[in-house]
């Protein structure tokens, strides 16, 4: 799960993190009404939405006045903004963060991560600020410092001061750098992140640091106990499909082909999207039905992959190990009649009942083409489909 | 002829009175599993379908002498039932739980430094000596008693390799499906490390996906200290980067842990691989005459 820049950075103010004074709004009208409240000036107005690259794309604006304020808020919103990370398709901006100015002396970069190989969390620090860390890593990985926590010591305050050091800070800024350090791990912890990153951290004309941006990843596996996390998920921000299948716990990814396809089990699902591409076709999706695939579940199955209107044939994938092959089959059936099937249906099933499940199949009286074995079931799928678009 | 379990281990299920833990405790007892009870904290002096039920793992494991356990217990207390089972001193635990939140994880992981417990998963399907011991989800049926190791991120997809093993007539000694999960107990190496000390496995395959680095660490041991032929297969060259494709851990981050990059590091350590799901079985036979 993400969340908005505005968000993140209520979130580290609670948990003592220094962020630029601001608030987020709706219309231009309260953008300059809250540019009043907040200062002197200059402002900045920053576009809310789930992507990096926002300055490129001209989603973040520096104001002068109040006025201008107002002017840049009202352009910015309705406007669809393209970065990088969007997609050509781009992302609506239904809100701006306006927020004070600050005076930059120097930019540097801070996050957090579930390092796998270490099985640790891991603070990852740079004096490149405001760059892509992944180019960083790729092109000067010596201007990246990090440290490994101890989970039950937790960020000590000698590695913050190491980082500090690598950073070239000194004098009071070192203590303050412990201070914004820890209080990033605090939040870390008690949100369940997987990952955090502050890039920009600013070193401001005053020497004080404060975290010009703030990028937040949530462990979906720990959402459950923080219901107020979940409060901030903005539907708008995910693929509609995506989140309708979250709500029948239904895993899936939509991917930009023609072959829809429904499997038991993530890593056979991927396994399926490959071997289409294998044989020249273009998976549609991701989806992974889990363990229980009952007639619900498979219905709806069915229904998300058809509200894909690239979707030209489907391809049912099932390793029935406990799950029986008949209950399966018949599974498929129903579904495919609920929703009036008019692609092409290639099903295999492997497993318990394997013959009985094939039956049914050929039984139902429905246009449902029977593979034997992923490489039978693929090459029948993608012929079937180029051949209806011939 | 295995690595891990044998005919002899005897296995508690902690979670047996949920329906999940008592189903496939069930399952394991049918398959011949030495299935010697359950734990349930609450409900310790009852049975369940003749399984003996303990309230702790302690108790379990002094009244019964199970030196491996099987979790079925739900996501937020799975963490606290998996330190329970290293505090007893059970030499194998297999987490099935699947949503274990990672910082739980995290703790764990460094709860276990110094004490003699493996951890298999979690959001694993568990391990299997085939025709001895079976613990977790995975069907018996399709295994088969024979020489060939398999290890594998996935559940279904380490059914598709044992499938299309034993169609072909070959059998396998132990499988171990180390689970999808991000931060877990065993990862590739460690179980192609057994495999290679296992005098009755001669030959592996290693199923892998997106994400982590589990299966190129995996591949430098076999360069390095494996005698044994070993085949392989990726899942996940379609996925587009940033997403996570179901398991927790199958996600591509910061370009890093794609498919053709795991691909091209098992090919240079002299692996198998397979370019086609389809084709596991065949690609160990490139490699190795039963």
């Amino acid at each position: 799960m993400n969340i908005h820049e505005y968000q993140a950075k209520a979130i580290l103010r609670e948990f003592g993190v220094p962020v630029p004074d601001g608030h987020v709004c709706y219309n231009g009208a309260s953008a300059r009404e809250w540019a009043k409240r907040l200062g002197e000036g200059p402002w900045v107005v920053k576009a809310q939405i789930h992507a990096g690259g926002r300055g490129k794309g001209g989603g973040v604006k520096l104001a002068r006045s109040s006025s201008e304020v107002q002017l840049i808020a009202r352009d910015m919103l309705g406007m669809t903004l393209r970065t990088h990370q969007t997609g050509p398709d781009g992302k609506l901006v239904t809100r701006v963060l306006v927020e004070n100015g600050c005076n930059i002396a120097n930019e540097l970069y801070v996050s957090l991560v579930v390092d796998r190989g270490s099985s640790k969390v891991t603070v990852m620090a740079s004096t490149e600020g405001g760059m892509d860390i992944e180019e960083v890593a790729a092109k000067t990985p010596h201007k990246i410092f990090t440290e490994t926590i101890d989970p039950l010591v937790g960020l000590t305050a000698f590695q913050c001061r190491k980082i500090a050091f690598s950073l070239g800070l000194g004098g009071k800024l070192v203590g303050k750098a412990v201070a914004v350090l820890q209080g990033l791990y605090k939040t870390f912890i008690a949100c369940d992140c997987s990952m955090l990153e502050i890039n920009p951290l600013v070193v401001t004309a005053e020497d004080e640091l404060l975290a010009l941006d703030a990028k937040f990843g949530f462990d979906d596996n720990a959402v459950f106990r923080h219901p107020k996390l979940s409060d901030m998920r903005d539907y708008d921000e995910e693929d509609a499909n995506e989140v309708e299948a979250s709500q029948h716990d239904l895993s899936y990814i939509s991917l930009s082909g023609n072959i829809g396809c429904l499997v038991n089990g993530a890593g056979l699902a991927m396994a399926t999207m490959d071997i289409i591409k294998h044989y020249g076709g273009d998976p549609a999706n991701f989806l992974d039905v889990g363990g229980g695939a009952t007639i619900e579940r498979v219905t709806e199955a069915f229904k998300l992959i058809l509200s894909d209107r690239n979707v030209q044939g489907i391809l049912v994938n099932i390793f029935g190990g406990i799950m029986k092959c008949d209950i399966i089959a018949t599974g498929v059936v129903e579904a495919a009649k609920q929703v009036s099937l008019q692609v092409p249906l290639v099903v295999r099933l492997e497993g318990t009942n394997v013959a009985r499940g094939k039956e049914i199949l050929a039984e139902s009286g429905l246009n449902i083409v029977a593979a034997d074995g992923m490489a039978d079931a693929a090459q029948k799928i993608v012929q079937a489909v180029k051949g209806a678009n011939q | 002829m295995s690595i891990m379990i044998n005919k002899n281990t005897k296995v508690i299920t902690q979670g047996i009175t949920g329906a999940t833990g008592l189903f496939h405790a069930q399952g394991a007892r049918e398959y011949g599993t030495l299935m010697v009870g359950g734990v349930t904290p609450g409900k310790g002096g009852t049975t369940i379908d003749g399984f003996p039920v303990y309230d702790t793992v302690q108790d379990a494991v002094y009244q019964t002498g199970a030196t491996a356990s099987v979790i079925y217990v739900p996501p937020p207390f799975a963490a606290d039932s998996i330190m329970e089972a290293v505090d007893a001193g059970i030499e194998l635990v297999c987490c099935i739980t699947e949503g274990i939140p990672v910082l739980d994880m995290v703790k764990v992981k460094q709860y276990m430094k110094g004490k003699k417990t493996r951890l298999v998963g979690p959001n694993c399907p568990g391990v299997i000596t085939p025709g001895e011991c079976k613990i977790g989800i995975m069907p018996g049926y399709i295994h088969k008693p024979g020489k060939v190791g398999v290890v594998s991120r996935s559940g279904t997809l380490t059914y598709e390799a044992v499938w299309q093993l034993t169609c072909l007539g070959l059998g396998q000694s132990s499988c171990v499906g180390i689970g999808g999960d991000p931060v877990n107990g065993t990862n590739h190496l460690d179980v192609l490390r057994l495999f290679e000390a296992d005098p009755d496995t001669e030959a592996v395959i290693m199923i892998g996906e997106i994400g982590g680095t589990s299966e190129e660490e995996g591949a430098y041991f076999v360069k390095e200290h494996m005698t044994k032929p070993v085949a392989a297969y990726i899942a996940g060259v379609t996925a587009p980067p940033g997403k996570r494709m179901g398991h927790a851990g199958a996600i591509i981050s910061g370009g890093k842990g794609t498919a053709t990059e795991k691909v091209s590091v098992l090919r240079e350590c002299g692996i198998s691989v397979a370019d086609s799901p389809a084709e596991m079985a065949q690609a160990l036979l490139k490699i190795y005459k039963p």
